[in-house]
């Protein structure tokens, strides 16, 4: 395979590793400054023994999270050095700002949070949480700019290959940073949301920590609810910004060939990018135009306006923007029917919903990463879009080095990340203890009469 | 001056930032590389319980050096990521498991001496390939123009392996150091034990490498061995015998935390060796900094928000020290 294949994969790869672990510690972070918060408001030992369950789980993704995230600033240089030395005068500062303001601020205050407890004041100590989940966003700030500029360009000049910074305003906020970022925010919090979900659910299908898991499972149901109709509307906005500026990226999301008014919302399909058609394609007629334009009778821009050599990938585009799209039509639906279920007050004993959501742990996660592969494989053939090629990126490392580096890398991240996920698994299995009035296993304290709001914990 | 004065803030700002990293992070790696030698389990609870807290904002002055060489010397970054692609891959990965194992050995009950061998191997890993990394940085690379034109096992050279092998060893004495001002009991009577034996060896290397580093490069003999650069010079030789003969006193001696502060000296003393051999090459002998230095609309966006952010970051890295002050008296896990 040649190299330049090989260090696509390594990107690829270790990326998608890196990005499982802040999209769910992004979630975590803040549902840790939530659970202190009401911890130190109310003073109930319930939310400190969720703090203190979910802190386990923090850690131990947040360290995957670092170790994987070192990593990638390396492989900027190692893998792409002529992706580097001609977008290090604009993107290098930004990664810069990312590590002066978010990963030294999370990193230092992740010691108080998990060790400090007994040697700083509770104040503090909620201080240093809200730190934690602080650079987490500030982190998220930084890296999504700098995605959003190789998508988007703005606020440069090219001189010989290089490009040089005119305005810092336009450059940090690129057109497609704003959509990017709330979407990739609301995505983070969402995995976390449906963790918390999947997590309270079991226990409550397993009779243990009820009340507990009650007030979790309550709150896992309400936010979904605001927040996936609001992440679906975000979606159609990032979608119509990158109509605008990557419209190539589009028709491959929908596998749209011809331009052609009443376009159809493709649901199925084999697109073959050689006969430049779709096989076993089953679409809703117009629904595309809808979509896309918002009006039935507009035409939609095909794949067939672009040069062949200009267009990305189109069936892994496709196919992860309709894993995306079905996943969070599934969370649409589960997150409604928990609303339903709750005016009805009958939240706590759905059985088949409870099933449902102990088994939508990975959805958020799948999701994240089915978002990102539509959107990086869509900026194909492009590193910077429309100004320099993946390929021109790449590094004089001859490929016989990178086929070790990826190798290595599979090996190492299957055996720590393998023993990282069972540890995590364990954490919940022993779930967050007993508390003072709430025995593990047992009939909760009120049993039925709580149901439709969340039950009232500990002492 | 000649390029500006941007770069030359930046590169002492990089320096510093490099700097950061070796010593914080260098007293954390040779924790585990002493790991395997502790005299039992305990004493390894405590040796990783006087950095677990620390450890992680230790490793992001890495990342800084990293992320400020990508923003501030793109054409530097861009040359030396690749040229040295497999240590850095090699150092990386043995980052990952050094770096989990803070998590892991907690929490495994029978496997627990997989994540000490995570620790130790990891760490030692680290620091070797580290100082193969400076070995052959400080040797120069094959280039042509701003091209490296290089092969793959370039860096496997006699210098490399000695610098790789000295930078374990003085890693291993920060740690040893550190240990003993952070260590109660017993622990510390050990670490005073071993600092003997990795102060010998590291002054050893440190005579070797010295020796050496003239014969790499003429400029480099020329530097120190003319007049009057021979006179100003030699404090730097001096001084760092005289680091480690008292660093030798303090730790037979009853020195709590002079020991660390000592091998911090003598650490300072050969980058700063290093410092006065290169300058003001950033590709030694072939690229000085100022033409490696970004647009100086870059250097000046950053630096602003470096002016602010550094501070702050000094600031509550100095207050989380403050806060995990004083010998480690419980093996505490949250």
């Amino acid at each position: 395979m040649e190299a330049e294949m090989l260090a696509r994969i390594q990107f690829a790869f270790t990326v998608s590793f890196h990005i499982l672990f802040p999209a769910f510690t992004i979630g975590l972070a803040s549902w840790l400054v939530m659970l202190e918060a009401l911890w130190l408001k109310t003073g109930k030992p319930a939310y400190m023994s969720l703090y203190k369950f979910w802190l386990k789980i923090f850690a131990v993704s947040f360290g995957m999270g670092v170790v994987s995230g070192i990593v990638m600033s390396f492989q900027f240089g190692s893998n792409w050095s002529g992706f580097s030395e001609a977008t290090g005068n604009v993107l290098g500062p930004v990664i810069g700002y990312e590590v002066l303001t978010a990963f030294f601020l999370e990193a230092t205050f992740l010691g108080i949070m998990l060790f400090g407890a007994n040697r700083v004041g509770k104040g503090l100590h909620f201080f240093a949480t809200c730190m934690v989940a602080l650079g987490t966003l500030i982190s998220a700030f930084w890296i999504l700019s700098a995605n959003s500029w190789m998508n988007t360009p703005a606020g440069f000049r090219v001189e010989d290959g290089i490009f040089y910074p005119v305005d810092w305003f336009q450059i940090i906020f690129n057109p497609s940073f704003p959509y990017r970022l709330v979407h990739m925010t609301l995505a983070a919090y969402l995995t976390t949301c449906f963790v918390i979900g999947a997590v309270s659910a079991r226990y409550l299908l397993e009779g243990r920590f009820q009340q507990r898991a009650r007030h979790m499972f309550f709150m896992s149901v309400i936010f979904g609810a605001i927040v996936v109709p609001a992440q679906v509307l975000i979606g159609d906005f990032h979608g119509l910004n990158t109509k605008e500026y990557q419209p190539q990226k589009v028709a491959a999301m929908e596998a749209h060939w011809e331009s052609e008014p009443r376009a159809p919302l493709i649901l199925f399909a084999i697109p073959d990018e050689e006969n430049e058609t779709n096989h076993f394609q089953l679409g809703i007629p117009g629904l595309g135009s809808l979509i896309l334009e918002h009006d039935i009778n507009a035409p939609v821009t095909g794949l067939k306006e672009f040069p062949a050599e200009e267009r990305p990938p189109v069936a892994p585009v496709f196919w992860a923007f309709r894993i995306m799209v079905g996943l969070g039509v599934l969370m649409l639906f589960a997150a409604g029917a928990g609303v339903v279920q709750l005016i009805r007050g009958r939240l706590y004993e759905t059985r088949w919903l409870l099933k449902l959501y102990s088994w939508m742990w990975p959805t958020g996660f799948i999701a994240v990463l089915a978002g990102w592969f539509t959107t990086e494989i869509g900026r194909q053939p492009w590193v910077v879009w429309e100004l320099q090629t993946t390929a021109d990126a790449l590094s004089p490392v001859p490929g016989a080095s990178v086929a070790t580096s990826l190798l290595l890398f599979f090996l190492v991240y299957g055996v720590v990340f393998g023993a990282g996920i069972y540890y995590l698994l364990q954490l919940i299995r022993s779930g967050p203890g007993e508390v003072e009035g709430e025995p593990e296993k047992g009939t909760a304290r009120r049993p039925l009469s709580a149901a439709g709001k969340p039950a009232e914990e500990g002492t | 001056m000649e390029g500006g004065w941007l770069p030359l803030i930046w590169i002492v700002l990089i320096a510093v930032a490099i700097f950061m990293y070796v010593l914080l992070d260098g007293f954390v790696l040779g924790t585990g590389i002493l790991f395997p030698f502790a005299p039992d389990d305990e004493a390894r609870d405590t040796m990783m319980t006087s950095v677990a807290p620390i450890w992680d904002g230790n490793e992001t002055w890495l990342v800084l050096g990293g992320g400020g060489l990508f923003a501030v010397f793109p054409l530097a970054y861009s040359i030396v990521l690749p040229a040295l692609y497999l240590p850095f891959m090699f150092m990386l990965l043995a980052l990952v498991f050094r770096g989990v194992a803070f998590e892991f050995r907690f929490k495994s009950g029978k496997n627990r001496h997989l994540w000490d061998l995570a620790f130790t191997g990891g760490s030692v890993v680290t620091a070797f390939f580290q100082g193969i990394i400076l070995g052959t940085f400080v040797s120069g690379f094959a280039m042509e123009g701003t091209r490296y034109v290089g092969g793959t096992f370039d860096w496997l050279t006699p210098f490399g392996l000695i610098v790789g092998v000295a930078m374990v060893a003085g890693y291993a004495l920060l740690g040893s150091t550190w240990l003993i001002m952070k260590a109660p009991g017993e622990l510390e009577q050990w670490a005073r034990r071993v600092t003997i034996p990795l102060l010998a060896s590291v002054a050893v290397f440190l005579a070797v490498i010295s020796m050496w580093v003239p014969f790499l490069e003429n400029q480099i003999a020329e530097r120190w061995f003319t007049l009057p650069n021979l006179f100003y010079l030699s404090p730097v030789p001096v001084l760092t015998a005289v680091a480690g003969y008292l660093l030798f006193r303090k730790t037979t001696g009853d020195g709590h935390a002079s020991p660390f502060l000592l091998a911090i000296g003598l650490f300072t003393l050969g980058y700063a060796g290093l410092a006065i051999s290169l300058w003001p090459n950033i590709i030694p002998h072939e690229i000085s900094f100022w033409e490696a230095a970004a647009a100086p609309e870059s250097q000046q966006f950053l630096l602003i928000g470096s002016l602010i952010a550094l501070p702050a970051v000094f600031a509550y890295t100095a207050y989380s020290y403050y806060v995990f002050r004083g010998k480690v008296t419980e093996t505490h896990s949250y």
